[in-house]
């Protein structure tokens, strides 16, 4: 960020919550990002996003109680798929973070954070159906919004949409 | 029935056919499977309510497919609800009738190019007698859809099958826009 850029109280705060979270896990995560809409960082070592999310869903100063959403990305240029989760310290401490965790387009696994959030459980399930991400240790993991026999995940980038279904013709 | 009531009040003799018995009382008793998948059925909830009084044609929804004649497709049809929608249709006794609400249930709609988990048109799974155009269709074009099966039901007789009800259907079809020019003309506009 430019200096004597005048940064909002809210973001203020997110980078607090991050310092204690950078001190815990060192190279684990990437620097802060202060974006105005959602400030964000990234998990570099994706074995340790439950770690993290235990840590900051239980840490005094952090309290991050409330996982607003999770999404799936395809980062198709990087051969990587990914997942952003909005957390919040909700009616605690009030600030707010964005995680981002992302894992090989191919054998990769991203570990579940169910456990942590029951939130995610059903997220983690429509970013499986939508992305084929594998959420490592999810207690319930199929499909959610599409069929169990749907071929395909497709909001993928180079998805192609399977010419019958049941016997029935899916393109127009 | 004015006519109905006059013939039975003078003591006379109503003369008529078998079919034509049969297709008034069937069509002034059409009952639908109540049933909906997604914005246009509220268009039709809207048709069923006190404003527009579907009741008034003996048209109300029913709970359940075996107690109806008609299947109102009114919304998206999903990939994975055409099973389903196959499945209450089987259940329907017969004689038995479908009318596709919207352009979603018509050909997709919308979802036409790029939606992966939309059936491009119920018609492709069961088939469909009457097609209400619209995003969705206002509640007098459904009725007129339904008018549409009530006519259809007039055109039927014992031995003549759907496909055949269909075509008499269609040649006793009147271009509106003839009616419109007419109706004009007579109002001086």
């Amino acid at each position: 960020m430019a200096e004597g850029t005048v940064i909002s109280q809210s973001v203020e705060e997110s980078a607090a919550a991050y310092a204690i979270i950078r001190e815990q896990f060192g190279s684990a995560v990437s620097e802060f990002d202060g974006n105005a809409t959602m400030p964000f960082f990234e998990v570099l070592d994706a074995s340790l996003w439950r770690d993290i999310a235990l840590f900051m869903r239980d840490h005094a100063r952090l309290k991050f109680n409330y996982m607003a959403c999770l999404s799936g990305v395809d980062y198709f240029p990087e051969e990587k798929l990914g997942i952003v989760c909005n957390l919040e310290s909700l009616g605690v401490l009030g600030h707010r973070l964005a995680v981002k965790v992302s894992c090989p387009r191919s054998g990769g696994a991203i570990p579940t954070v169910s456990c942590v959030w029951h939130t995610a459980n059903w997220h983690e399930r429509e970013a499986y159906d939508m992305f084929g991400i594998d959420f490592a240790g999810h207690p319930d993991f199929r499909r959610i919004l599409c069929p169990d026999d749907w071929e395909g995940f497709p909001l993928r980038k180079d998805y192609k949409v399977q010419e019958s279904y049941h016997g029935i013709k899916v393109p127009y | 029935m004015g006519l109905l009531d006059a013939g039975i009040t003078k003591h006379n003799v109503l003369v008529t056919s078998v079919d034509n018995v049969l297709n008034w009382a069937r069509l002034s008793s059409i009952w639908p499977m109540g049933f909906g998948l997604a914005c246009c059925a509220i268009e039709m909830m809207a048709t069923n309510a006190s404003n527009y009084d579907l009741e008034r044609f003996g048209i109300f929804p029913r709970s359940s497919p075996r107690q109806s004649d008609l299947m109102i497709v009114a919304g998206t049809v999903t990939m994975k609800m055409a099973d389903r929608v196959v499945r209450l249709y089987e259940q329907m006794p017969e004689p038995r009738y479908v009318l596709s609400m919207g352009s979603c249930s018509n050909c997709g709609g919308p979802y036409w190019e790029h939606g992966y988990h939309v059936l491009k048109g119920v018609d492709r799974v069961i088939p469909v007698d009457v097609y209400v155009p619209g995003c969705p269709p206002r509640p007098e074009a459904l009725i007129g859809g339904l008018m549409k099966i009530q006519e259809l039901i007039r055109m039927e007789q014992i031995g003549l099958s759907r496909a055949d009800a269909l075509k008499k259907l269609a040649e006793k079809s009147v271009d509106p826009q003839a009616v419109i020019a007419e109706e004009r003309k007579a109002v001086g506009a």
